[in-house]
């Protein structure tokens, strides 16, 4: 991988920052550079961005990994995780960790970012103290969130809010202590405040403004509560700090390097040693340090640029804008509002409406804007700011946003369109409309998780999604499918992609805690989402949840399949296709027995008794099951049959014992519900008698062992499978089949088979979750096996015992013309 | 369960108790088998009774197999949906269901005799 003529490039800290400028450079210059990164972080490559939404429950840590382990490898780095550079010795050229690790370098880069600025009154080190940094804090918070109680947050900035809503989320009573009158005051003016502050208070947070802290109580080395100089005591079991951060530059300053509050750099982000670059958080450029994503990620282009040997790139400041992740609340500031003689407001009120807007101008260039409530037209307002566009044309209108300027109609659309090739869409990640446009045309590009993948656009904070989604159905027409939006059903706006994220974060744990916490607009949900509620609360909460018979199609309720005259039709279980002659004598006697029409070979491998009489339905169990066979969920959306062929067993062309791993599949996977249906086939050889190929999930045999195929289809759709990959025992496909099973069960919307899930999400989350990471798949299959030990009993045994005996018996009327 | 007693309480009507309300799964439903046919009794989330002939205008799928939901009620074989108060099939599908009166008083389901025989 590495090549001898390669210089060293030595990176100090693994953070979004340098990870960014790792990309750029391999995008352009991939051999370059053999590149070592030193991380104090015991983890990969994260979106720090995201913290607040993994506090609130809303996202995972998976969820926000920018690079895993693979990136690491493919690209040649070393990355050595836990490991602290003590030391930059500039005559050496080289670095020293704390365990004695060296490295050296042609060029260093540090990227050593910034510290959480801990006040200093007495208390500040008591146990329970935190601040809000990085992932071991959210761990910390979690943590204490989980046996509830009180937290005091210090700090009403965004990240001191977005903690607070994390922790309100997570259970905890929370106050907020500013020092300041209005919250957010760097970003948001007074009124803005406001509106901010009453928002937070409807979702029961309590805020208090003035609030200086004086001394943080505690009792047995633990946090106890924070005292505040009016005497106010308030009881905390948590505190978290959130007032602010400072850029780490002690390191640089130890080697000499020229800091002041930051590490100084020149417009090419180079220290006062030319081959030692800083980038990010622990930087000082032209007097400003920052600490929001976007200006990082500019930083980051021009020293890539510069690295790969282009010296034109400069950078030469951000302006910045920012979002507060607080679902719910929309609000957006960008620039500078402080008041002056030599500007002008123009401010838009509609407190009933609770929107409040104020863009701030100077020589008719807009300088600031404060959105609040409706914050659709931030992106067009920063444009116009960071171009300094001359409004004096728009004045007018320039309040009510794009849509009004230049008498266009409000169509959200044609304002995307409206937008310059140039004009950002996403801020976190730089990315123009331009470039996103060229990459859905160029690249074929279909949907939003594509134009995320391709171009990063909407892939850090989300909030952009929206204008991406409209570029989306602006370049490709009527093609667009905004899938993204597809409500679940008319009882709510929500898709099931949120309806499924929201039950794990707020743990709804019924369907009337979703119809009322997620604000269904029926009382109860309709025939349409309350099977798939049903679903997703199964599978979410497994031992849990209690099942809702009545949000179960009438199949699923009564375990077998209605037919066109109302009768119902029997499948019982034949594991692998085996049967014996005691069964097939069982099964002749009950269509005797119970005078069943019709009986059917079905193409699962097993025998179809059709006509059966509803009531006789738990008789007809009993006696089946006094043979030795339960039910073989012919009528569920969950596993059906496991289809095999004779394999060594008879076969002259057999590779592998496929009947016998078809029937270890089968009591495996039985009884497990899915969003839709499964089935499955092992075939002995790749003669493939049994159509492994074209099932949901199908292993073929081959001489080294066996072929994992999946996301194949024979109904109204024809497809074969794709391969997930080749293993070589019995036990590694009990694994895999297991690990494919659950993340098609975490992941797939309610009716949506396998080969439309894995269309939709891509085959390569199965290949990467399932094939290639191998402690995910074995999380994935422990959790499947946890959930199936309360699927696997035979609801036919429990019906014929007497279970939801009213639903096979009914009222007879017969004999009361007699009584009249 | 199968018990039944009778009570008048106009002179055209005949109110028999068919069950108790609890007998009648909440979101779900039981079949009364008469003379004329079958009988579907339906119990709704906030415990109204509805009673309706149980075959869909459709293709005659059986109703009280279907997912109650408010008032109304999603045929098993084809998804319409019956207004239970009506009786008429939610638009675009057009058709109509016959409806019985039915009252629920002291946990007893009562329906008139006179509308079955």
């Amino acid at each position: 991988m590495s090549q001898t003529e390669a210089k060293k490039l030595v990176v100090i800290g693994n953070g979004m920052a340098p990870g960014r400028v790792l990309d750029n450079l391999f995008d352009t210059a991939p051999d370059a550079f053999e590149v070592t990164i030193f991380n104090a972080e015991p983890r990969v490559n994260y979106d720090r961005i995201m913290l607040s939404p993994v506090l609130s429950g809303e996202k995972a840590y998976e969820d926000i990994i920018i690079h895993d382990d693979g990136w690491y490898e493919k690209h040649g780095v070393t990355l050595l995780k836990g490991k602290k550079v003590m030391e930059i010795d500039r005559a050496g050229r080289k670095v020293v960790a704390e365990d004695g690790t060296e490295a050296e370098y042609d060029k260093l880069l540090i990227a050593t970012g910034s510290s959480p600025f801990v006040i200093p009154v007495p208390g500040s080190d008591l146990s329970g103290v935190v601040t809000y940094r990085d992932l071991d804090d959210v761990d910390a918070m979690l943590d204490a969130a989980r046996s509830g109680g009180k937290a005091v947050v210090i700090g009403g900035g965004l990240l001191g809010l977005e903690a607070a809503y994390g922790l309100k989320r997570q259970g905890m009573d929370v106050t907020v202590l500013h020092l300041m009158p209005t919250l957010m005051e760097r970003q948001l003016d007074p009124s803005a405040g406001y509106l901010l502050e009453k928002a937070l208070a409807e979702r029961d947070i309590k805020i208090i403004t003035r609030a200086n802290t004086q001394e943080i109580t505690g009792a047995d080395g633990r946090v106890a509560g924070v005292k505040l100089d009016d005497g106010t005591e308030l009881p905390a079991d948590i505190v978290v700090m959130a007032v602010g951060i400072k850029p780490n530059a002690q390191l640089a300053d130890d080697a000499g390097l020229e800091t002041n509050r930051g590490i100084l750099v020149d417009d090419h982000l180079r220290t006062s040693d030319p081959d030692i670059l800083a980038v990010g958080e622990c930087v000082e450029h032209r007097g400003q340090c920052y600490g929001l994503i976007a200006p990082l990620y500019d930083m980051a282009k021009v020293i890539a640029a510069n690295l790969a040997g282009d010296d034109a790139p400069e950078y030469t400041g951000s302006v910045t804008a920012t979002k507060l992740k607080v679902t719910g609340i929309d609000l957006y500031s960008a620039g500078d509002f402080a008041e002056g003689d030599d500007r002008e407001e123009i401010v838009l009120r509609d407190a009933a409406g609770g929107v409040y807007k104020r863009l701030v101008l100077k020589d008719n260039k807009i300088i600031g804007a404060v959105l609040y409530g409706d914050t659709a037209d931030g992106a067009w307002f920063f444009d116009m700011l960071k171009k300094e566009t001359d409004v004096s044309d728009l004045r007018e209108t320039l309040i009510f946003g794009q849509a009004y300027a230049g008498g266009s109609p409000l169509d959200p659309t044609a304002a995307v369109a409206a937008l310059p090739d140039d004009a950002e869409v996403c801020g976190c990640n730089g990315v123009c409309k331009g470039s996103i446009v060229q990459a859905i045309t160029e690249k074929g590009l279909t949907g939003l998780d594509e134009v995320r993948a391709h171009t990063k656009a909407s892939s850090s904070c989300g909030t952009c999604t929206g204008l991406v989604e409209q570029l989306l159905a602006l370049t490709l027409g009527d093609d667009f499918q905004p899938d993204a939006v597809q409500p679940m059903c008319g009882c709510t706006d929500l898709g099931h992609d949120d309806v499924r994220r929201l039950i794990v974060a707020q743990e709804l744990k019924s369907i009337p805690a979703v119809v009322q916490e997620l604000n269904w607009k029926t009382s109860c949900g309709c025939a349409k989402c309350r099977p798939a509620l049903n679903y997703y609360l199964l599978a979410t909460w497994p031992g849990e949840y209690v099942d809702d018979k009545q949000s179960r199609f009438i199949n699923e309720r009564v375990h077998a399949n209605i037919q066109k005259d109302g009768t119902y039709s029997v499948v019982p279980r034949m594991w692998g296709g085996m049967t014996t002659p005691d069964e097939l004598r069982a099964i002749a006697d009950v269509a005797d027995k119970f005078q069943i029409p019709s009986v059917k070979v079905t193409g699962g491998q097993r025998i179809d008794l059709l006509g059966v009489k509803k009531e006789d339905l738990p008789a007809v169990w009993a006696d089946l099951n006094a043979a030795g066979m339960v039910s073989g969920h012919a009528y569920g959306k969950s596993l059906r049959t496991v289809k095999t062929c004779v394999g060594t067993d008879w076969c002259r062309f057999g590779t592998q014992d496929s009947t016998g791993l078809g029937i270890k599949l089968e009591r495996f996977l039985w009884g497990s519900w899915t969003p839709h249906k499964v089935k499955l086939a092992v075939s002995g050889c790749p003669r493939n008698c049994a159509e492994a190929t074209c099932k949901d999930i199908g292993v073929v045999c081959v001489d080294s062992g066996y072929e994992i195929h999946f996301a194949g289809a024979a109904g109204m759709h024809v497809k074969a499978t794709e391969v997930l990959c080749t293993v070589a025992t019995e036990a590694e496909v009990m694994e895999y089949v297991g690990a494919l099973m659950q993340l098609y069960r975490e992941q797939g919307r309610y009716l949506e088979r396998i080969y439309k899930w894995a269309d939709r999400v891509g085959l390569g989350v199965a290949r990467e979750q399932v094939a290639e990471n191998a402690e995910r798949r074995k999380e994935l299959n422990e959790r499947f096996i946890y959930s199936q030990q309360f699927m696997q009993s035979d609801p036919w045994a429990e019906r014929a015992e007497g279970k939801d005996a009213e639903e096979f018996t009914s009222f007879r009327l017969g004999h009361l013309g007699k009584v009249a | 369960m199968n018990d039944m007693s009778m009570n008048t309480s106009t002179k055209t009507q005949v109110w028999i108790e068919i069950c108790r309300l609890e007998d009648i799964p909440p979101q779900g439903a039981r079949v009364v088998r008469a003379t004329l046919g079958c009988v579907a009794l339906f119990r709704t989330a906030s415990d109204k009774v509805f009673a309706l002939e149980d075959r869909c205008p459709h293709k005659g799928g059986p109703l009280s197999q279907g997912i109650v939901h408010e008032n109304g009620v999603t045929c098993p074989l084809h998804n319409w949906v019956i207004d239970m108060e009506t009786g008429r099939a939610k638009a675009p599908d057009e058709g109509r269901v016959r409806t019985f009166p039915v009252e629920v008083r002291d946990g007893k389901v009562l329906i008139d005799r006179t509308l079955l025989a």
